[in-house]
């Protein structure tokens, strides 16, 4: 893809680019897309400096939902407004849906064979792996922990072992922690 | 209400939870879909995250093989949906006015507050995932092997471990 003619802050996709560029973000991405994302908008097709992916970013892990997303809908409201909005995030999630719909139609199929779930389990395993390494590397990235930590703890109990529901946790637990982070911002 | 209905209405609420992506709501999907509502078990539900993590595509494709499985296309379309719009329509509006928002006390006093939690419910999912699939001793092992390999070596693919895990499983190490 070749932007070379296209100054840096005014290469606007249209919104063919858009649906095109997703879905290669979107097909591309193992376990997580961000990085991805990241290389197309910025350093390949230059639709967003690094200074604006980061503060775009911001938002989009601000608010609850799929990252990516709503990164899409940003990207796609800055340079092609509603439509724009709309074909970005579709571009996104139509390939890798039609993948994953075809893999679950492979799975009503073999999935009650011995060999399959054998897979399966392996793969689960593999999967918890990487999101304990997530967990952890999260968890490290967390500054005065502290004071922090003891909020992770109090969660796993709540989720993992009394099972309460997520919105419970989250409404009891936010205004607490955010208020810890309130009071450390104030002190720095 | 037809089971896309409640489909719907539950991811549509789940949504606003998401904090940490689809990834940090695995719990409370296990919650709803399995032992809330019984749309699933405990295998079937294991296995979708083990196909939604071996398949390209961001994380929030696990909710589409939930809704494929409990009510077909239809369901599959109705969860992604659910998932994804209400913080897309909010992103939308909320977008322009974000530079006036950010780097506010209140703002970051949310995003640090909200990590501690975020990072429990990661280990809580990783947790489930791990007892719904009834792991072996030699699972576990593996569980801590892929731990150690992803920390230590940030530049080795996940997927390779993805496809070691598969391989290992066929083998019967899982």
């Amino acid at each position: 893809m070749s932007t070379a003619t296209v100054p840096e802050s005014q290469s606007r996709p249209d919104l063919r680019a858009l649906f095109l560029g997703f879905s290669a973000v979107g097909l591309s991405g193992f376990g997580g897309v961000l990085p991805f994302a990241r290389r197309m908008l910025v350093d390949e097709r230059k639709w967003l400096t690094a200074e604006e992916f980061n503060t775009q970013l911001g938002l989009c892990q601000f608010l609850p939902g799929p990252n990516v997303v709503n990164l899409a809908v940003v990207v796609g409201k800055r340079n092609r407004g509603l439509a724009g909005a709309i074909v970005a995030p579709v571009g996104l999630l139509a390939g890798p849906l039609a993948i994953v719909l075809l893999l679950a139609v492979l799975y009503d199929r073999f999935g009650s064979l011995p060999l399959a779930q054998d897979m399966l389990r392996g793969i689960a395993a593999a999967g918890c792996g990487l999101l304990l390494a997530m967990a952890w590397r999260m968890g490290a990235a967390i500054k005065d922990k502290a004071i922090f930590l003891p909020f992770t703890a109090l969660t796993v109990a709540a989720i993992a072992i009394f099972r309460w529901p997520m919105p419970l946790v989250m409404v009891s637990g936010l205004p607490l922690s955010g208020a810890v982070a309130w009071w450390k911002l104030g002190r720095r | 209400m037809s089971v896309v209905g409640d489909l719907f209405r539950e991811f549509f609420l789940l949504s606003f939870v998401a904090f940490g992506g689809a990834t940090a709501l695995l719990p409370e999907m296990h919650r709803v879909v399995v032992d809330h509502h019984h749309w699933l078990d405990d295998t079937t539900f294991t296995h979708l995250y083990a196909i939604a993590q071996a398949a390209p595509g961001p994380n929030v494709l696990v909710v589409t093989l939930i809704g494929w499985e409990i009510a077909g296309l239809a369901g599959a379309l109705a969860a992604t949906l659910a998932m994804c719009l209400p913080m897309s329509v909010l992103i939308y509006l909320l977008i322009d006015r974000w530079q006036g928002f950010s780097g506010k006390r209140w703002q970051q006093a949310v995003s640090l507050g909200v990590a501690p939690l975020a990072v429990g419910l990661v280990f809580s999912g990783a947790m489930l995932i791990a007892t719904s699939a009834g792991l072996s001793p030699a699972g576990w092992i593996l569980v801590g092997a892929v731990v150690l390999a992803n920390l230590r070596f940030r530049e080795l693919h996940p997927l390779w471990l993805i496809a070691a895990g598969a391989i290992l499983g066929i083998g019967g190490f899982a």
